[in-house]
């Protein structure tokens, strides 16, 4: 039996009157890759930033390896198990801090000692190397940008890594890179994943498993077999699949 | 048959304080009426080209070519005002995000009324009836309605149907689509390519469709184009894209992950100093 690493029942978030996440619930098991596919405005990002306490959620349970959180609040605990990664790193990493600095940071907030050591274990584990410490961040291309947030995400050793289209901004060429970091950095650490995604392809990929978003509400679950199987119910699942296969002249 | 378009060797180049940004290094392609794919990642010159055949080069750019020719017109030696005439009337751009190309303060059946009456001299009540016509042509099935709204009143997909429809009032014979679909979601952006497809089909125009999205280009247009820093390395029919002999072109369709595949870890793309020379 896997344990159950991660669990949101009945999650509900409301922005003033509207209604994001209607009552979404969710089981991660331990060392497994779970997908959220669907349209933009389905409430994917309202999800994951519900469950990293970045969105209140207003009614419902999230449940982190055994430990119940509500509201915004989390503990250290909480980030030294759960990590998130953007799509866009000019959003989450500060275009005029160090790449050192933006790696010293979370260290320090946890008390770490052994800094040096660890940044240029983050380094090297996201393919850059120990040149690229004192770069400023707007110095570095998209891809590499990505490579950092990783770093900055794994160096505290986390248990779940949530991924929000961490690759959507990206070339193909430089996507294909950082999904191979990625489950590379998974086998390695046997970490679990919460991975968003537009891109049905990439999310059958990395994923196991992979739920349907619609309006706020999941239509569906399947697992990517299934899904290759075309052996899921909903009429939604089946225009994304269709749709991922390109344009097809009637 | 003389082609609608010429272009031979054409090259944009921007100078900067550290030196010459070569973004266009020799492109060479005709045009008739079809569908014809530009690919290539960011950064290889793709916009560049579209905008230097619609005249819309930066002026502080330097543009040459052999020939730039639009129906016997030689696009580099045209007056402004020549230039100025064929834009919107007889060639026509749709740029990824309706935002930079609708006037955000102007109800969008005023706007495409101004824009056939930039090129036609038609009256206010025959404007409509187009501006209307065109609307119902892109499948805006409440035309009166959305006649009257501005831009940030409807959805993304409905903006860029709306360009569609602003871009091809005139009836261009050439429409350069750059990104057209990007920032829509799949769904959404197959219904704006089957109103495109059918659009181009019917008033036989010719397509010049940019795009990052190898898959999507090739199932869309009958050939592509792949350009890598600034240059065509690769030209094929979309049929035969899995014949390609570019190693870049091979490389870009390979490091794409599918459904059902199983690659793992996914092909990357190895890049060779000597595609760029
Ligand atoms: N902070 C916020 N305030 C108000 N509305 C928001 C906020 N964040 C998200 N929303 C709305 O919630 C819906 C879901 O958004 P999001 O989770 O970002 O969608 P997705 O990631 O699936 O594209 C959208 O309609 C969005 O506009
Ligand atoms: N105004 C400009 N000044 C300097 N360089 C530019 C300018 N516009 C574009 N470039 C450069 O030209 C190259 C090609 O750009 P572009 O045609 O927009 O690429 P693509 O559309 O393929 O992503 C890029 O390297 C870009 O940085
Ligand atoms: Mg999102
Ligand atoms: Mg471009």
């Amino acid at each position: 039996m896997t344990r159950e690493v991660l669990s949101v029942r009945d999650m509900v978030v409301v922005f003033d009157e509207f209604v994001a996440l209607n009552g979404v619930s969710l089981s991660v098991a331990e060392g497994e890759s779970f997908g959220l596919v669907g349209e933009s405005g389905s409430g994917k990002s309202t999800l994951l930033r519900a469950v990293a306490g970045l969105n209140v959620f207003e009614s419902g349970t999230l449940t982190v390896s055994g430990k119940r959180y509500e509201g915004h609040r989390r503990d250290r605990d909480f980030y030294r198990t759960v990590q998130m990664v953007f799509q866009d790193p000019y959003g989450s990493l500060h275009p005029r801090q160090t790449v050192d600095r933006l790696l010293l940071e979370p260290l320090a907030i946890h008390g770490f000692t052994d800094v040096d050591a660890r940044i240029a274990r983050a380094l090297d584990e996201v393919g850059l190397g120990s040149g690229f410490r004192f770069r400023y961040s707007h110095q570095l291309s998209g891809g590499q940008r990505q490579r950092i947030a990783i770093a900055r995400a794994l160096i505290l050793e986390p248990k779940i890594l949530l991924l929000d289209e961490p690759t959507s901004a990206l070339d193909a060429s430089i996507q294909a890179e950082i999904l191979n970091l990625l489950e590379q950095a998974r086998k390695e650490r046997g970490l679990t994943f919460v991975m968003v995604s537009h891109d049905l392809g990439v999310v059958s990929h990395m994923c196991d498993r992979l739920a349907v978003m619609r309006k706020g509400e999941m239509v569906e679950t399947v697992s990517v077999e299934a899904l290759e199987k075309r052996a899921f119910s909903q009429d939604y699942t089946r225009q994304l699949l269709v749709a991922s296969e390109g344009f097809r002249r009637t | 048959m003389t082609p609608l378009l010429t272009v031979d060797d054409l090259r944009v180049s921007f100078p900067t304080r550290t030196g010459t940004v070569e973004a266009v290094r020799g492109v060479s392609f005709t045009l008739g009426k079809e569908r014809l794919g530009i690919v290539g990642e960011s950064g290889s010159g793709k916009s560049q080209t579209g905008r230097a055949i619609m005249g819309l080069t930066p002026g502080h750019a330097k543009i040459t070519a052999k020939t730039l020719n639009f129906d016997g017109i030689d696009l580099l030696s045209a007056s402004a005002a020549k230039r100025r005439s064929l834009r919107g009337k007889r060639v026509a751009m749709i740029l990824q995000d309706p935002k930079y190309s609708l006037n955000p303060v102007m109800p969008i059946g005023r706007q495409i009324i101004e824009t056939l009456k930039t090129h036609e001299s038609v009256s206010w009540g025959e404007g409509r009836q187009r501006a209307l016509a065109m609307l119902e042509a892109v499948q805006i099935h409440d035309p009166e309605r959305v006649f009257d709204l501005y831009p940030h009143e409807v959805s993304g997909g409905m903006g860029q149907r709306i360009m569609i429809a602003m871009m091809l009032v005139c009836g261009p014979e050439l429409l350069i689509a750059d990104e057209p679909t990007s920032a829509l979601d799949v769904t959404v952006q197959l219904e704006v390519l089957a109103i495109l497809d059918r659009l181009v089909a019917e008033r036989g125009m010719g397509l010049i469709f940019i795009s990052h999205d190898l898959r999507l280009v090739s199932s869309f247009c009958d050939r592509v184009l792949v350009m890598y820093a600034g240059r065509v390395v690769e030209e094929l029919p979309s049929a035969n894209l899995a014949a390609a002999q570019h190693p870049y072109t091979q490389g870009l369709l390979n490091c794409l992950p599918t459904i059902g595949s199983h690659r793992h870890p996914l092909p990357v793309l190895e890049r060779k100093p000597e595609w760029a020379l």
